[in-house]
Parts: structure tokens; C-alpha cells; sequence
């Protein structure tokens, strides 16, 4: 194998891992876009979203048929999650709210594991096994199907976002509350609905990763750091930035930790927090994110 | 207004803390419960009646580290089934669980409260390298036995100044040596690539790897490291891939043992035999994965997997899962954790039995004198052994090999006392 | 407002009562060694130690409107400070505090200047991937920092002369330490730093104009902050005795968020109260569910957050209207016995809890607009400027 072809392999690996953090990294952005709040508990929401689909196929149900349900489930389950959990500290300070989540991360962590136990969970594979090669490259069909539905995902908010009037109202609500109340907005309902959509692609992200790093309750703890510097990198409010951030992310820390040995497998979490600076020094808004303009 | 209000308010707090606490706690240096005569005068009673044994176990039943924390129902489940059978020698165990969280402040907190506030014979288990370390220091000055601590570093055994604390599991330097003379036996020429989790339970064992095969013709080639909170193992995995070695060996905790199985099976091209120790080897580990993509993967152990169908007819593993059914019905027998848990609680159990004096000292020194001591869901072959300069209880390991769906065991039980002598530091 | 109702407190009869409470806090905090069994001595020194850290947290997030989710990556390095220099150097404990207090401030310094092009969530994020950071790196330092094994250092033995027990001299010393540090936190909080982070905190602009030199402050801010982390992580040191890299994961830094907030932001005692929090609670949530405390512990995090939107210190300010608008949904989620006022609420066994779906109590005594979310159990928002 020649070194082309080595490193090539590793940018694969590395768009797979990317395209893992993208995918929650979709479900961050889009709550953040309705509420303006960074959400903790979105990683374990989507990892309780996996278990809903697991419990559906262990109990005979087949997977095409259980995805649907599983999605639907989470969708109303995210608007209840807003509606008892969140409501209740609508109008207290941000980082109440933001609280409110890591509780919320906390006990749902925990509540699985009390359900279904630490056991790693055998997760029905969407996928085939095998993949391409190309050029003596592997690239497997689950990292090529993760990224496609990632493309969609980010596809379709994309539209809902610049091209649906819900997306408009949906910014005047993350903007001011008070001023979209004023006009008439049903910020209520516009929260509960953010909730349930981050809910939902949460849910996609969880049962497409699960058959890749194992259903237990902390499978998405870790991927949850690595969201946050997807966003982050990309710019909070931009569903594109995800899922770029995300697939640099991914890359760059594969191949800083395969290739510089100073760096190495155990350090290479620090690429993403040197980039994430470096960018943000230039960019404070993140890659694709909006400036802030802030009246005076 | 708003001050004062606070103010009187906290001081009403404070006060009814105060008066609530006045009741219920004293800091009361009462004497040490010491046994009256015989022999055993002197030594220190507490925790131990006639008729009770008080234990206490700190396990993470919260955090990063909760998938342990069911060893603590297997622990319980052994004693609840002995307590019915009449208990320990005439006395019932009452087993106290506390949670640290994996956090070694939490658990200085809790041994405290068990030894001061429950007052235990002894802290029976603490669970992880950093909780036993951190409470160590101070069972050992409280003369608290510590035995069979949840973690196989070699420290334990290999530490001189702290005589209450024993670990009980095969440390991870032995488990070391015995893939490294399984290797230099059948492969004396083995290029090895090692995937190791960053931290004690890694390191530990890919140094008593690396020591165990100097001078002979294997030789690791190359390594890489994860952390517990990475979310895949699949990069890393890429780049040992690179390597093209002959081995690899997978120093992994259960669910990124299962991703290293599974990105070792995608990759066509780098057919390594995979060896993968001990704390990943369940068959839950490997069902996920899926059975034909596990075919010929090489482990060793030293305890009767519940999940493994080999064992469905041995007695002690159906009492095991008949006393499960019936004092644990919410935790799934099945979990090697629980088994592990019934494994170490009926080790303790022989310790007990075999205290020359019913007091902390008895067990202290009861633990460090094990003869061949046979336990139902250990290994045939398997024993615990300790005495004069050996303080590892298990040192000897199986090798077994995947096959079909269930592991075979292969060769003799490997004693690595014998074949490379007594650990020291 | 309580902030600048306490600094403008001149009141005579007002001082006299504050010199008592003190006195009293005093008395108590002195008294409690002597009479609390070893163990709950420990959880008190926790509390302590606990309390300076977030009042460190506080200067940042409270007072400088900075929200940072890396403190335990200072606290860690003020407690690595500590354990090397025991370790390696057997300096004696006092001397390792002001090293990793000097540490820790440059350190803050150096962070504190990208902090300034920060605001908001991209601060939090970055900070959060320092504490990420930090327990790699740790073990990558294998020589100094003893790896992934840690290092077990001594813990500070009373003096002969004392007479006191190692848990009792422990407390005194924390005691003394952390009555400094939060000493020195209100001292900061009232002089010319004080002021111009409130200013920069309420409105950045109009600070900058009326001559608050912005990014000066901003930075110092951060510095103040660190240290105030790097010493309670020093303390941490000499009253654990042992420091490994995995006891600072970044669930440290969130935990000492989540105290800070739950304790209560801009307050002087805030800390004391989420320090509280974050000792005591867990062990309350094992007691109630012994299968599951995460669960327990998730849901009082919520529940206090419900009750106490701006933290338990803002408890006692509002409990009075809280209590009458609420009183069945209070009484469901009572949280810890840290929030004893909680307990004049009458038990309301019908309450359903916090994870119920529907709340008729509250939807019965008030009338809702569909359009309006606000009302639905949320508090009056006087607290927050």
C-alpha cells in the first residue's frame, strides 16, 4: 500500500468519524436556531431515540417499519420534553435553561441505564456490510450511507430554515420572544416544535451511529464533545457549518493522529480545540455563522 | 429587605441543621469494639458479632463508569442466597452499597461514612484504580481490611505499606504474561500491534506486555491509545492497520472492544489474530459484533462467562443463575459483571471462613494466607493463592479460542507465578 | 439589585446585624469540627473547598457575564501544582498554595486574551474543550504527573500543640483558606473591578464610554477566576491526598457550573450554597434510589432549577411569593434539605411531580393565554437585570 493511498484511507476514516459528529451536530444547530439555547441532554435524547428502536426491533418489529415509529416517537417526545421540562423556565436566565439540560442529560443517562442496562446492544445494521474500494482505498457502505443521510438531513434544514415561513418565525422567536409574541407569534408552539424537529434528526443521528459505535447508554456522551466543536467550528446557526465543522473536525484530528507522533492517538482531541481557536479568532461568529448585530 | 430576609433565613437553616444533626450524630470517640480473650485479645472487633457481618462496597452506580456498578447486585445476590442458607459461619451479612460516581473525592467521602458512621468490618470492594487508591491511605491508618479490590493494577499486590488493601483478580501484568507466552509458544516470531485505553487498566498491561516478551523474537511494532470518553475506536484501528502485524491485541473495556472487532473484521486486508484480554471477552461483547466475524479471536480467562452455553450444565453456575432469578430478578444473569460480582463475594466468603480470629485482623491476615483455594465459578484449575511476599489471589489464566458461538478453552491453565516468576515492582 | 443593595448597605442597625451573622457564621463554622462525626467533618471541608472554586466561577460568570465550562482544567492544574510539589519537591503544604495560586492566575491571563474575542456559547465551547483537553495531556506527562496512575501525596498532619484529629485540622485549614479566598472575592466584587465587570457585564458599550477600559477588565476577570480554581485545587490535594487525570474530566467543570447556577449567579453566598449542592446532593439522590441516583440527582437538578430560577440564593428573596402562587408544585419537588425554608410549604400529596404532564394545580389557580408561556409556573423575573 503505497503512502497516497495510506492517507487517502485515513481521510476516509476521518470523513466517517466527521460525519458521526455531524450528524448530531445537525440536531444542536437546529435547537439553537429555534431556542438559542446550547441543548446538554441532545446526545442522550438521541441515544433514548436508539434504545425506542432497539426495544421496537427486539420485539419483532422490522426496521423499516420501526425507524418511522422510533422518529414519530421522538418527535412527540421532544415537544413533551420542552413542554414539562423546559416551559416551566421560559424567561428565567439562559443559563438556567442551559442547567435544566444537564439535568436532564443526567437522568436520561441514567434512566437507560436502568431500563436496559450497560449491556452493549446488538443494533440492527441499515447497511450492508463490505464496501467499495476504490484504488485500493475501502470505503464502507456504512460510512457512504452515513454521510448521505447526513447530506439530506442538512439538505432539508437547510430549506427549513431559508425557505419555509415556519423558518422565519422560528428566527424572529430565537431573536426576541417578546417582540415575535407581540406579533402575534405562538412562541409556545413554535418551542415545542424546535424541540420535537431537534428530537427527530437526534433520533436519525442515534440510529445511524448506533451499529457503528455500539448502543449503551454512553454512546453519545463522546460523540457530544465533539458535536459541540463541529457547531462551533461551523457557527451555531448554520446547518452547512455543521456539517463541514464536523467532517474537519473528523479529518483533521484522524490524521494529526495517525501522522504526528508528538500529537498521537491520545492528544489528537486537542486538534479540534486548536482549530476551533484559531478560526474563531479570525471568525468569532464560527465558518458559516452570522455575525451578531447588536443594537446599542 | 431582601438581606435580611436571606440572612434569617440562613440562620434558621443552620440552626435546624444543627438540631437536626444533634440528634442523630456525635462526634463521640467511643472505644474500639475489642475482642475480650483467648488468642485473639486485643484485636479489633467491629463490624462482627455473632450473628452479623457488616460489609460495605463502593461502587460508580452513577457516571461514566455505571456499567461496573452492577457487579455490586452479583456481590449482593451471593450473600442474600448465603444469608438464607444461615449466613457466614451463624452469621448474616448485611452488605451496604454506596455510590462514588468514579470519583476518588466521592469515594473518601463514602469509605468514611461506612467505616465511622456504619461501621463496617471491612470495605468490601471499592471499585477502579483511582477510588481504591484514594482510600487506601486511610484504611490502612483506620486498620479497615480493604479486601479484593474491583481493579487488577499490580499495585496492589506489589505494595508493601499498605497490608489491609488486596486485589483479588488476575492483575494485569499476569494477564500479560499470558498472551505474551501464548505468542512466544506459537508465534515466536509475531510482529504484535496493541490497541490499549489510555489509562492504568492499558498502560499496566501493555507494559507487562512489553516486559513479558523482551528478548524474545515478538515484537510490538506499533501502539495506540484511546481515551474512555473517545467515541469510536475506528481511527486508531486505521492506523494500527497500517502497521500489517501479524497480531493484535486489544486492551479495550467492553463496547470498544466490540467496535475493534468490528473494524477488524471490515478490513479485509489486514487479517491479524486478535487477541482480545479479559474485561471484553463476554460473549455480550461478542454477539453484537456478530459471531461470524469473531471466528478464531484468542482470549484468556479466569471465571465462568454466564453468557458462554459451555457452561449451562456446571452446578455452580446453575446455582448461580437460579439464586439470581430469585434475589436479583431486575439485573440480567447473563452480564459477566454480575458473575464476577457472586465470584469475588464467594471468594470472601472462603476468606471468612478461614479467619483464625473472628476480627479485622483475622481477615487481614486470612486473605494473605490462601491455599488453593477453590471458588464454584472460577476455572477448573483456577485457585486463589497467596502467602509470605504473594499478595495476587489469582495469578493463573486460560486460554481460549472462538469458535462456532462459544469460546474453547485450549492448552492448560497458565500459571504465571511459575513461568515468570513472583511480580515485584 | 441584592448586589447593590448589599454594597450600598450603610445602615447602622443593618451593620450590627451583619457583624452578628458573621459571628454566629463564625462560631458555627469553628464549632462544627468539634461536633460533627469525622465523615460529615470531610463533607463540610468539601463544601469549603468546593465553595471557592465557584466563587471564583462566580467573579467569571456571575459578575463578568463570561461563561466558562473549563474550571476544572484549572482546578486541575492547581491541584497538579500542589500534588508535584509534594511529590517531587516534598516543599510543605503551605508553600504549594501560593505557587499554584500564581499559576493559575497566569495561566487564566494567558486564556483570558482569546476569552476577549469570545462571547457567550463560543467561550463556554472553547473552555469546554480545554477541560477535554486536559486529562490527555495529563497522562501524556507521565514523568512529571505520575501518568494515568496519579500521584498519592501526603495530607497535612496536625500539629502536636493542636490536640486536633487530621479531619478537624484539615477543616481549619480549608476553613482558613477558603474564609480568605471568599473574603477576598467580596473585596474584588467592591472595589473599581468590581464595578466596571458589573458595568461591562450589564451593558459593554456604555461601560466603554463612561472609561471602563473593557478588555483589561475582561482579561483580569478570567485571570481572578483561574485562581480562585487553582486553589481549590490545591485544597482538593491536601484533603483527598491523591490526584489522577481522570478525577478532572470535564463532567468537573460542568458539575461546577451547574452548582454555580443552582447555588445562585451574582451572589455572595451562592457559592456556599451550590458547593453545598453538589456534596450533599448526590448523596441524598442514593439514598432515595439506590438502583439509580443518576436519576434522582438529574431530577433535583431540574426540580431546584424550577423552583429557584436564579438559584437557591434567590430562594429566600422570593420564597414568600413563590410559596403563594405555588404552593402545590413546590411541595412536589422539595429539593434537599440544603433549602430548609422549603419546609414551611404544606405537603400537597395530590402535587404530581415534576416529569407529570399536566399540572392542574397551577392551570386551575391561573388562568393561561395560550400565547403567553411565561406564566406557566415561571417566576417573576425581578432577580435578573
Amino acid at each position: 500500500m503505497s503512502a497516497v493511498t495510506d492517507l487517502l484511507q485515513q481521510v476516509v476514516e476521518g470523513l466517517g468519524s466527521g460525519a458521526v459528529y455531524a450528524s448530531l451536530a445537525l440536531a444542536l444547530v437546529l435547537i439553537h436556531r429555534f431556542t438559542g439555547i446550547v441543548n446538554f441532554a441532545q446526545g442522550e435524547l438521541a441515544m433514548l431515540s436508539t434504545y425506542v428502536a432497539w426495544q421496537l426491533v427486539a420485539s419483532g418489529m422490522p426496521f423499516w417499519l420501526a425507524l418511522p415509529v422510533t422518529l414519530a416517537v421522538s418527535f412527540a417526545g421532544g415537544m413533551l420534553v420542552e413542554r414539562i421540562v423546559i416551559r416551566p423556565v421560559q424567561g428565567a436566565p439562559e443559563l438556567t435553561v442551559v442547567i435544566v439540560t444537564v439535568g436532564l442529560f443526567i437522568f436520561v443517562n441514567a434512566l437507560a441505564g436502568l431500563i436496559w442496562s450497560f449491556t452493549v446492544k446488538d443494533f440492527p445494521r441499515q447497511f450492508p456490510d463490505g464496501g467499495l474500494d476504490l484504488a485500493g482505498v475501502r470505503v464502507d457502505w456504512s460510512t457512504l450511507g452515513i454521510l448521505g443521510v447526513v447530506a439530506v438531513v442538512m439538505g432539508l434544514l437547510y430549506l427549513l430554515f431559508q425557505h419555509t415561513s415556519s423558518g422565519l418565525v422560528m428566527r424572529a422567536v430565537a431573536c426576541n420572544p417578546s417582540s415575535a409574541r407581540l406579533s402575534g407569534i405562538r412562541v409556545g408552539r413554535v418551542l415545542m416544535l424546535g424541540w420535537g424537529l431537534a428530537a427527530t434528526v437526534g433520533a436519525v443521528s442515534g440510529v445511524l451511529v448506533a451499529p457503528v459505535l455500539f448502543l449503551e447508554p454512553n454512546m453519545m456522551g463522546g460523540v457530544l464533545i465533539y458535536a459541540f466543536a463541529a457547531a462551533t467550528l461551523g457557527g451555531f446557526d448554520s446547518p452547512v457549518g455543521a456539517v463541514v465543522g464536523g467532517l474537519i473536525v473528523g479529518v483533521a484530528e484522524t490524521l494529526t493522529g495517525a501522522y504526528v507522533d508528538v500529537i498521537g492517538a491520545d492528544l489528537k482531541v486537542g486538534v479540534p480545540l486548536m482549530i476551533i481557536l484559531a478560526v474563531l479568532l479570525v471568525r468569532p461568529q464560527g465558518l458559516f455563522g452570522r455575525a451578531a448585530v447588536v443594537r446599542a | 429587605m431582601h438581606k435580611t430576609t436571606a440572612l434569617r433565613a440562613a440562620a434558621a437553616a443552620t440552626a435546624a441543621l444543627l438540631t437536626a444533626t444533634a440528634c442523630s450524630t456525635q462526634r463521640g470517640q467511643d472505644a474500639p469494639d475489642t475482642a475480650a480473650g483467648g488468642a485473639c485479645k486485643g484485636q479489633h472487633t467491629t463490624g462482627i458479632t455473632d450473628d452479623t457481618i457488616e460489609l460495605g462496597g463502593i461502587y460508580p452506580l452513577s457516571g461514566p463508569a455505571s456499567a461496573y456498578g452492577t457487579i455490586s447486585k452479583g456481590v449482593a445476590a451471593y450473600f442474600e442466597y448465603v444469608n438464607d442458607k444461615g449466613g457466614i459461619d451463624g452469621r448474616k451479612v448485611r452488605f451496604i452499597v454506596r455510590d462514588d460516581g468514579y470519583q476518588p473525592p466521592k469515594a473518601v467521602e463514602e469509605a468514611r461514612r461506612l467505616v465511622e458512621q456504619e461501621k463496617v468490618f471491612a470495605v468490601f470492594q471499592t471499585l477502579g484504580t483511582p477510588s481504591t487508591a484514594a482510600v487506601w491511605d486511610y484504611l490502612d491508618k483506620q486498620k479497615v481490611p480493604q479486601p479484593f479490590v474491583a481493579t487488577g493494577a499490580s499495585v496492589w499486590g506489589t505494595d508493601d505499606k499498605h497490608p489491609w488493601t488486596i486485589g483479588w483478580q488476575p492483575n494485569y501484568v499476569a494477564e500479560a504474561r499470558v498472551y505474551a507466552k501464548y505468542l512466544t509458544d506459537a508465534k515466536p516470531k509475531a510482529r504484535v500491534a496493541v490497541l490499549y485505553q489510555n489509562d492504568d487498566f492499558g498502560k499496566d498491561l501493555l507494559g507487562g506486555f512489553e516486559k513479558a516478551v523482551a528478548g524474545s523474537g515478538v515484537k510490538v511494532v506499533a501502539k495506540e491509545s484511546y481515551e474512555v470518553t473517545d467515541p469510536s475506536v475506528s481511527a486508531q484501528m486505521a492506523s494500527l492497520s497500517r502497521s500489517k502485524a501479524d497480531v493484535l491485541l486489544d486492551v479495550t473495556t467492553p463496547k470498544f472492544g466490540s467496535q475493534a472487532l468490528a473494524a477488524d473484521a471490515r478490513n479485509t486486508k489486514w487479517n491479524p489474530l486478535h487477541i482480545v484480554n479479559n474485561v471484553a471477552s463476554s460473549a455480550a461483547v461478542l454477539k453484537p459484533v456478530g459471531f461470524e466475524h469473531v471466528q478464531g479471536v484468542v482470549s484468556a480467562t479466569y471465571f465462568k462467562d454466564p453468557a458462554d452455553p459451555h457452561w449451562a450444565d456446571d452446578p455452580a453456575m446453575k446455582t448461580y443463575l437460579k439464586a439470581m432469578h430469585e434475589h436479583a430478578p431486575d439485573t440480567d444473569p447473563a452480564n459477566q459483571f454480575n458473575a464476577y460480582g457472586w465470584a469475588v463475594a464467594a471468594s470472601l466468603h472462603r476468606a471468612l471462613d478461614s479467619m483464625k480470629c473472628p476480627t479485622r485482623e483475622g481477615l487481614r491476615d486470612a486473605v494473605r494466607n490462601l491455599k488453593d483455594v477453590k471458588v464454584g465459578l472460577l476455572l477448573p484449575g483456577v485457585t486463589l493463592s497467596t502467602g509470605h511476599g504473594d499478595a495476587f489471589p489469582i495469578e493463573t489464566m486460560q486460554l481460549m479460542r472462538f469458535k462456532g458461538e462459544r469460546w474453547q478453552l485450549f492448552g492448560k491453565p497458565v500459571d504465571t507465578r511459575k513461568e515468570f516468576g513472583p511480580l515485584t515492582n | 439589585m441584592s448586589t447593590i443593595a448589599v454594597t450600598l448597605g450603610t445602615d447602622r442597625a443593618r451593620r450590627l446585624r451583619a457583624a452578628l451573622t458573621v459571628l454566629l457564621a463564625a462560631a458555627v463554622a469553628v464549632g462544627a469540627p468539634f461536633y460533627f462525626a469525622p465523615f460529615q467533618v470531610f463533607q463540610l471541608t468539601m463544601v469549603l473547598l468546593y465553595a471557592v472554586a465557584l466563587a471564583g466561577l462566580n467573579l467569571l460568570v456571575g459578575f463578568g457575564g463570561q461563561i466558562s465550562l473549563g474550571h476544572g482544567a484549572f482546578f486541575a492544574a492547581g491541584a497538579y501544582t500542589s500534588a508535584v510539589m509534594l511529590d517531587r519537591y516534598d516543599t510543605g503544604h503551605l508553600a504549594t498554595l501560593p505557587v499554584a495560586a500564581a499559576g493559575c492566575f497566569l495561566l487564566g491571563l494567558a486564556l483570558g486574551v482569546p476569552a476577549l474575542r469570545l462571547r457567550g456559547l463560543y467561550l463556554a465551547l472553547v473552555t469546554l474543550s480545554l477541560a477535554v483537553f486536559l486529562p490527555p495531556l495529563l497522562k501524556r506527562l507521565e514523568p512529571v504527573t505520575g501518568g494515568s496512575m496519579g500521584l498519592i501525596v501526603d495530607k497535612p498532619q496536625p500539629p502536636a500543640w493542636s490536640g486536633l484529629a487530621e479531619d478537624q485540622w484539615t477543616y481549619f485549614v480549608v476553613l482558613a483558606v477558603t474564609a480568605v479566598a471568599l473574603l477576598l472575592a467580596r473585596n474584588l466584587l467592591r472595589s473599581r473591578v468590581g464595578r466596571a465587570l458589573r458595568a461591562v457585564r450589564d451593558d459593554e458599550s456604555a461601560a466603554e464610554v463612561m472609561g471602563v477600559r473593557l478588555s483589561l477588565h475582561k482579561t483580569l476577570a478570567f485571570a481572578w477566576s483561574a485562581m480562585f480554581a487553582g486553589v481549590a485545587g490545591c485544597l482538593y490535594t491536601w484533603v483527598i491526598g491523591f490526584v489522577s487525570p481522570d478525577s478532572f474530566s470535564f463532567v468537573l467543570s460542568v458539575t461546577l457550573l451547574a452548582g454555580l447556577v443552582v447555588g445562585g449567579l451574582a451572589s455572595l453566598y451562592g457559592p456556599l450554597l451550590g458547593a453545598a449542592f453538589v456534596t450533599y446532593v448526590p448523596s441524598v439522590s442514593q439514598d432515595l434510589s439506590e438502583a439509580a441516583p443518576g436519576v434522582v440527582f438529574g431530577l433535583l437538578i431540574i426540580a431546584v432549577m424550577f423552583v429557584a430560577p436564579t438559584g437557591l440564593a434567590g430562594l429566600p428573596g422570593r420564597v414568600p411569593v413563590a410559596v403563594a402562587r405555588r404552593l402545590s408544585d413546590v411541595a412536589a419537588r422539595r429539593p434537599s434539605g440544603v433549602s430548609a425554608v422549603l419546609h414551611r410549604t404544606p405537603p400537597a400529596a395530590s402535587a404530581p411531580g415534576p416529569e407529570s404532564p399536566s399540572r392542574p394545580g397551577t392551570r386551575a389557580s391561573e388562568p393561561l393565554t395560550p400565547a403567553d408561556p411565561e406564566t406557566v409556573g415561571a417566576p417573576p423575573r425581578t432577580e435578573k437585570e
